[in-house]
């Protein structure tokens, strides 16, 4: 919403708050919706779904060669092993950065994103830059992130078009090797599950 | 040909940088927690079906100017007046102006989390041989068709290969239309970057996109 209208941004913010207000109360008055119901929804997206939950199956794969191979394999399956199933990730597929090949993950036609394992996609990862560049200029796009990879790798841009959503296993910084699979998660960014991004190095912000 | 797409925004120029934000940035004002709870609870109903939904949003004509849970707001008012659920009148006014649609089906806090967990599987089972096999050369439909359709504008008329064959997956394009599940072949089909940008693109920069079996035709 800010990257895409700050001029009027907080006009525009309030007219909102009332006129989604408005429509919540006529769809009460209706019994179409129940408040409690409502809460839960907001509340499982803004606390209990979200990038954590995709850290935990990075890490996993880390130290895990039999996990790792299995999600590769099956990522609906071996997600579901951990306990992260359903809505926007009934179909899972994950695909792994190595040395010589780097995935980035878009919906250029909507916003399609793996709930389960990311929670709610950011604002940016549904804004119209993005969509547009990803597929054309993954390299400018990755350099909005501060990323640069050296000319050789291989960038394979993952359009999500249809019903299948798309995890990144990013590679495995240098330096984690003594590193539980606790830490490993902390390592393990949004972005970098997307394919913006790169895990963090230990000891580092 | 009156049906026209906004949302179809792969390859286009002159947008600019791609602003980041960090990981706790989820919501930008109350009403966007709102607009996500209204349409899911909403969309519980099962009424309308999350194609329709799409197609809906991305006909929204105002769309290139609506953020993204503007556009889930007005795209869900078109659902609701659609069904007869609730009129603009109402909306405006902020009240119940005339009865409630009967025998709707309304979404409990309890049953929330297995509502969530269950999600909505497209996958079901194959009736006919996929009739495209991993490694396969490809060309996508060249033409626009008059509904919504998964397949992005950059990829129409191009030639690919066929990455992985995904399963048979209920077809976005039948679906949006009410024309029922249809399920088809769904592929994994990859295009380099040059096939799709012109020679001056990335010899090691590929694109794919997931492509139902009618998009599709052999190419030599």
């Amino acid at each position: 919403m800010s990257a895409e209208h700050p001029p009027e941004e907080h006009s525009h913010l309030s007219d909102m708050d009332l006129h989604v207000r408005a429509l919540r109360t006529v769809l009460e008055q209706k019994g179409y919706i129940e408040a409690p119901a409502l809460d839960v929804l907001i509340d499982t997206y803004e606390n209990k779904i979200g990038p954590r939950n995709g850290a935990r199956v990075v890490a996993r794969a880390w130290v895990d060669p039999a996990f790792r191979k299995w999600l590769l394999e099956d990522a609906t399956a071996a997600i579901a092993s951990l306990g992260y199933t359903g809505r926007q990730g009934e179909y899972m597929v994950a695909v792994e950065n190595t040395e010589s090949r780097h995935n980035i993950i878009v919906c250029t036609l909507c916003s399609c994103y793996p709930w389960p394992v990311l929670g709610l996609p950011p604002v940016w990862y549904k804004s119209a830059p993005y969509r547009a560049r990803a597929v054309k200029d993954p390299r400018g796009v990755l350099s909005d992130f501060g990323v640069t990879l050296p000319t050789t790798t291989e960038i394979r841009v993952w359009d999500s078009t249809a019903e299948v959503r798309y995890l990144v296993i990013p590679r495995r910084p240098a330096g984690s090797d003594d590193l539980g699979e606790e830490r490993l998660a902390e390592l393990v960014t949004r972005d970098s599950m997307i394919g913006t991004g790169l895990a963090k190095t230990p000891g580092k912000a | 040909m009156s049906y026209h797409s906004h949302a179809d925004l792969g390859g286009q120029d002159g947008h600019g940088p791609v602003n980041p934000e960090r990981e706790d940035e989820l919501f930008h004002g109350a009403w966007e927690r709102q607009a996500l709870a209204l349409t899911l609870a909403m969309g519980a109903t099962g009424l309308w079906n999350i194609d329709t939904s799409r197609s809906v949003r991305e006909t929204l004509p105002d769309y290139p100017s609506l953020s993204y849970w503007e556009k889930w707001i007005k795209g869900l008012e078109r659902l609701l007046i659609a069904h007869g659920l609730v009129r603009a009148d109402e909306i405006a006014a902020g009240r119940i102006l005339h009865p409630p649609r009967p025998g709707l089906r309304v979404l409990r806090a309890a049953e929330v989390p297995s509502a969530l967990a269950r999600g909505a599987p497209t996958l079901r089972a194959a009736t006919v041989p996929a009739r495209f096999a991993v490694g396969e050369r490809v060309r996508l439909r060249a033409t626009a068709v008059p509904h919504h359709t998964r397949l992005p504008g950059y990829a129409r008329g191009k030639i690919g290969r066929v990455d992985r064959v995904l399963g048979v997956h209920v077809f976005a394009d039948s679906h949006a239309q009410g024309l029922g599940e249809q399920p088809r072949w769904l592929y994994t089909v990859v295009l380099s970057a040059q096939t799709l940008w012109g020679n001056e693109a990335a010899a090691n920069h590929s694109v794919s996109i997931d492509a139902w079996e009618p998009y599709l035709e052999p190419a030599s």
